[in-house]
């Protein structure tokens, strides 16, 4: 054989492909692979900030159950807890344990479990966020199979926040055993899969848990890889690396989808888009406000930005949340927009001014979509100078008060209770709200302590229809997550945005 | 002479480092962006808030924060990590082999496929080829490495996928290490199964790293060589009768070579602070992924510790490129 520079250049291709090469993906997929969008900095669901970011709350479900489980539509089910409620004059609640579960380590999950969780949590040398809100319970004890605790202030949501963030229960002596850093290292719970192998910014893998109390999941490994890089995401599977991936931008999710060997599904999730207004400059103007909230279209931003991704909004509540109403609408009419703003001297000529603050990158067309609703003020007679700044930025000046008049954010409420969107997110004194004003601290105020459900839901309606006349904020759209993923798995989604592997199945 | 050269070098690290971390701890604290505000729960209070603060320490001045910090990193405390609520010193100690690993492949990379062209195209001066690596070394430079690394993955993940595009290594191997230095590991006890899972997951970023480097190694060296080509000795070596790859490899390269090292050792650094976006784009577990995992959730800690590590090994490099000079050049050795 003659050996010429082509055949040798040719020859050493082949030889890195045949070194290198992956074997191809087997048809039945055994170890399901998941190109995850966020790392995991933590395993402690309940302290720590890890514990309250959202992203990550998908993860957590896969290997610790929460109190109460929180179903794909966002409704409560028996979980841990088979049972629960206030005693006659809420002055405590009781909360009944279920029998025969099992922690991963094959030790017996007990009422002690859930009394130590809940106490734990409470107190604030833990590191708990959320201990102004489990902090409302005392003096927990079991009594049987039952826990009882004390009810320090009467909080309607307190079982809600059983399946939302910090919501875990955890092994009491497994976790005092190993301590803190132990139980970093080596994780248990009671949940679908069991923690195999973790490495921090790189994957875990997980193995079934053969005791689970619940269906069994499908898949007896999962290694959930964190790939934080969209556009790697979309090459891993693309390429067949993963099975399934998500957060991926709308426009490969049309064009994946449409591939052979790869699907897609895509539902409304409970993250939605929304611009703040502060009660300063030209916002203190209610014809402004108005004016501003009339002028967007925002059908046309979602068909043409968002690929017609998205579900347009009227009120901070979208359709699967409790208090969502709806009856209460604003239209879209700029004509309108224009009238008002003629009112206090506005128009084309002479706008209205003010700042509008974003993010850039951090959730899917952010900066895109405020440049479009700029647009759309220019055209009755505002005129908006856009300020880019990063995430944190924003969180450092809405705790402090000192938003722009305008500002985008996504508020997430996976647990669709009026209190932790239109609640928190518009109540004066929260430092997660922008707005403040008398009219409407006044109309919330007494909400936080109903205890009569339907009262307290239909006072959130009336919360959220004044805000809607007043136009204290501008809901923009409910986001749609896209997930796409091999052909031959079937995934379904939660509302909350969670990506939970044992909701995966073979097709 | 070199002794005392060390010395000098070692004393001015030191004040570098000094500086570096002053720089830092107050950038990173005036900078918007405040940690607490990123992880207030929906609901927290005002008094909330401040009892994070006081948690984390930021109720406390800058400066005595950074006494406060200092006085830990003399005593072998980075701090712990916000977010991970581990020890700084240990997460990046067990991030730091993944990046020399990937950084030291990369360089590895660069200084072949550079010499090799520099030395191709010294030898075919004057033909097409050379101009055609010119043309490429220009191409090469003037596209970033992350866009590299991007065409690397459509090119060799998702068209062709010979190559994995993300992580380190396969998750099932990663149990068979004892220590993270997985490459160098894999090499020392000749298990070549994982050394081959090693490389198709390490060769797409590193190669994104290396081709910029590349270029410019190809560029300088061919520049070098052709200068050197023309001095009296070589021209000597051609009269004595030597062919002419004896010449250049045996002759003009030795000479050669000495400003390509010297600038081969400064790309280095900065072929180190390429790993942040590369890292990222291929989600592999070294430092620069977690450095920008730490700047997006304001983990301070964990910040100061990358970026002393990174200013740390920036040194380091620097002094042994500087020492390596001193050995090779006789003028400096006898100076």
């Amino acid at each position: 054989m003659k050996l010429s520079r082509r055949s040798l250049l040719q020859m050493s291709a082949a030889s890195v492909a045949l070194t290198f090469a992956k074997p191809v993906l087997a048809q039945a997929i055994d170890d399901l692979v998941i190109a995850y969008n966020v790392n995991l900095p933590s395993w402690d669901p309940t302290t720590g900030p890890s514990a309250v970011n959202p992203t990550i709350q998908g993860l957590y479900q896969a290997v610790f159950d929460q109190y109460i489980l929180q179903q794909p539509d966002l409704s409560p089910a028996p979980g841990l807890l088979t049972d629960w409620g206030w005693n006659e004059d809420n002055t405590q609640v009781w909360m009944d344990v279920r029998e025969g579960v099992k922690w991963h380590d094959g030790s017996d999950f007990t009422a002690e479990d859930v009394r130590w969780s809940l106490e734990r949590v409470s107190r604030e040398e833990t590191g708990s966020p959320m201990q102004f809100v489990w902090g409302t319970l005392a003096n927990h004890r079991v009594e049987g199979n039952r826990v009882i605790a004390d009810v320090v202030q009467f909080d309607p949501t307190i079982f809600k926040w059983m399946y939302f963030l910090t919501g875990y229960v955890l092994p009491k002596d497994y976790y005092e055993r190993v301590g803190a850093e132990g139980f970093e290292a080596a994780p248990i719970g009671t949940g679908p899969y069991m923690v195999e192998q973790y490495e921090r910014n790189a994957f875990v893998r997980l193995k079934a848990n053969p005791d689970y109390w619940g269906d069994a999941p499908e898949f007896e490994t999962v290694t959930i890889r964190f790939v934080t890089d969209a556009s790697s995401r979309v090459a891993e599977v693309e390429s067949g690396n993963s099975h399934v991936t998500l957060e991926v931008p709308y426009e490969e999710y049309d064009r994946l989808r449409a591939r052979s060997g790869l699907a897609g599904t895509d539902a409304p999730i409970s993250d939605i888009a929304m611009i703040f207004f502060t009660n300063r400059d030209a916002m203190a103007d209610e014809n402004v406000r108005k004016a501003a909230v009339h002028a967007v279209d925002k059908q046309l931003i979602i068909d043409r930005l968002l690929s017609g991704y998205g579900v347009p909004l009227h009120t901070l509540e979208t359709p699967e949340y409790l208090a969502f109403d709806p009856s209460i609408e604003v239209e879209f009419n700029p004509d309108l927009a224009r009238e008002l703003l003629a009112e206090s001297g506005y128009s084309t000529d002479n706008p209205a001014r003010f700042t509008i603050q974003t993010t850039r990158g951090y959730k899917p067309k952010d900066y895109e979509m405020i440049q479009a609703i700029v647009g759309m003020w220019r055209r009755v007679g505002i005129e908006a100078e856009i300020e880019v700044y990063e995430v944190a930025r924003h969180f450092e000046l809405r705790a402090a008060g000192e938003l722009a008049p305008a500002a985008f954010y996504n508020w997430g409420n996976s647990v669709g209770d009026p209190t932790t969107s239109t609640g928190f997110a518009m109540f004066g004194p929260s430092p997660h709200s922008a707005w403040n004003s008398d009219d409407l601290n006044e109309m919330i105020g007494p909400l936080w302590g109903e205890a009569d459900e339907d009262a307290r839901i239909e006072g959130w309606k009336a919360v959220s229809r004044h805000i809607a006349d007043n136009a204290y904020v501008l809901p923009i759209l409910q986001y749609v997550q896209p997930v796409v993923h091999s052909d031959r798995v079937r995934v379904q989604q939660h509302a909350s945005g969670a990506l939970l592997p044992h909701l995966i199945t073979r097709a | 002479m070199i002794l005392r050269r060390l010395l000098s070098r070692l004393a001015t690290t030191l004040v570098t480092l000094l500086g570096v971390s002053v720089i830092v701890f107050v950038t990173i604290r005036v900078v918007p962006g405040n940690p607490i505000a990123m992880m207030l729960p929906p609901g927290a209070t005002e008094a909330d808030i401040d009892r994070l603060r006081a948690l984390y320490g930021f109720d406390r001045s800058i400066m005595e924060q950074y006494f406060i910090w200092l006085w830990g990193v003399v005593q072998g405390d980075f701090g712990t990590s916000i977010q991970s609520r581990q020890p700084v010193l240990r997460l990046v100690l067990n991030r730091l082999p993944a990046t020399l690993e990937l950084s030291i492949m990369a360089l590895v990379i660069a200084v072949v496929i550079g010499g090799f062209l520099a030395l191709t195209g010294t030898r075919l001066r004057g033909t097409r080829t050379e101009g055609a690596i010119d043309v490429t070394s220009g191409m090469a430079l003037s596209v970033p490495d992350f866009l590299w690394g991007l065409v690397l993955i459509l090119l060799f993940g998702v068209l062709w996928p010979v190559f994995h595009i993300s992580g380190r290594i396969s998750p099932q191997l990663t149990s068979e290490f004892t220590t993270n230095f997985f490459l160098f590991e894999s090499v020392v006890r000749l298990r070549f199964d994982l050394w081959r899972d090693l490389v198709s997951h390490m060769f797409m970023p590193a190669l994104a790293l290396a081709i910029p480097l590349a270029a410019i190694i190809s560029q300088l060296l061919k520049q070098s060589l052709k200068e050197t080509m023309h001095l009296d000795y070589v021209t000597l070596s051609r009269t004595k009768g030597y062919g002419e790859n004896h010449v250049i490899i045996r002759e003009a390269l030795p000479n050669a070579v000495l400003p390509t090292l010297t600038l081969v050792g400064v790309q280095f650094t900065f072929l180190i602070g390429g790993t942040v976006i590369i890292e990222r784009l291929f989600s592999y577990e070294g430092l620069g992924n977690m450095a920008i995992d730490a700047v997006i959730n304001r983990d301070l800690p964990l910040i100061q510790g990358i970026v002393i590590l990174f200013a740390v090994l920036f040194t380091v490099v620097n002094l042994f490129v500087d020492m390596l000079y001193a050995v090779l050049n006789p003028r400096l050795r006898h100076a």
